[in-house]
């Protein structure tokens, strides 16, 4: 790993992270808010590919994410665009179709380039601790509880079969 | 891996008071009364928010009956530092790829210039 990532719980409600790329930061800009370029990135692990990236890059645009897992599970997201400063902050509200927690989220990353490196920070703010301590369980390993709500589904089927 | 408990865990840990006795249990045990020294806080008082440490796992009583001093239950905190490995290990793994992205449109614009800086305030 060239560029450690630092993540902290600044207050009950809050997630922030900070994290440098080597590269200016018109180019993390793009690779953040471009669909082509967030398909290659983006939660695409371990089999899970971001199917769906629509992203309309103005304040009150949206933006909707699909992940499509093994076995067609799906886990979709999105929001709407509050604050967009090209290539230095994007602030957004987020939300998840599953509801695995309560209320919406506000995301603020912010781009601070210095000779030719991008620091990026990440602050995600809950409505509530229990949001933000959701939220901390990981967003994948809540798709893996979804496959094996799949599972139990597929087995109880067999089951009364 | 279990929600409910989590939920208890951070829930305990969401209170100063909570975390403070904690951190005062990591250096061993205590009874009550020492537990509720450096608060300006009654007895009854901690014992509330010792029950609820309790009620999370996070805390244990020992056998010594007069005393009952409180112990650390190292077992559920390690649980709830394993959920924030995850994220941290979800969001590493994004950064690892953005790296090698990175990369690759900086080698795509070292062939072309790169377009004038644009900027929008809204």
């Amino acid at each position: 790993m060239r560029n450690a990532l630092q993540i902290s719980t600044p207050s009950d409600r809050e997630i922030a992270m900070t994290r440098s790329f080597d590269a200016p930061r018109t180019l993390v800009f793009e690779a953040w808010t471009k669909p082509e370029l967030l398909k290659r990135w983006l939660g695409v692990h371990n089999g899970w590919s971001l199917a769906i990236c629509e992203i309309d890059l103005n304040v009150g645009g949206r933006y909707r994410y699909v992940w499509r897992g093994l076995d067609g599970i799906e886990m979709g997201m999105g929001g709407v665009y509050r604050e967009i400063v090209v290539p230095e902050r994007i602030v957004g509200t987020e939300r998840f179709d599953q509801a695995w927690y309560p209320g919406e989220g506000v995301g603020t990353v912010t781009l601070v380039e210095t000779g030719g490196r991008t620091t990026l920070t990440q602050t995600l703010l809950y409505e509530s601790r229990e949001a933000r301590d959701a939220v901390l369980r990981s967003p994948m390993e809540k798709g893996v509880a979804l496959a094996y709500d799949k599972l139990d589904e597929i087995l109880a089927s067999l089951a009364t079969a | 891996m279990h929600a409910a408990r989590l939920d208890a865990t951070f829930a305990a840990l969401a209170d100063p008071t909570r975390r403070a006795i904690l951190a005062r249990l990591a250096s061993g045990e205590a009874s009550v009364t020492e537990l509720a020294e450096p608060f300006a806080m009654s007895q009854p008082a901690i014992s509330k928010h010792l029950k609820v440490l309790e009620r999370a796992g996070l805390i244990a009583s020992a056998q010594d009956a007069q005393r009952r001093p409180r112990r650390l239950e190292a077992k559920p905190l390690a649980e709830a530092t394993q959920w924030l490995e995850n994220y941290r290990r979800f969001w590493e793994g994004n950064f690892e790829r953005l790296d090698s992205l990175l990369d690759a449109l900086k080698a795509e614009h070292g062939r072309k210039p790169l377009k004038p800086k644009q900027r929008k305030r809204v």
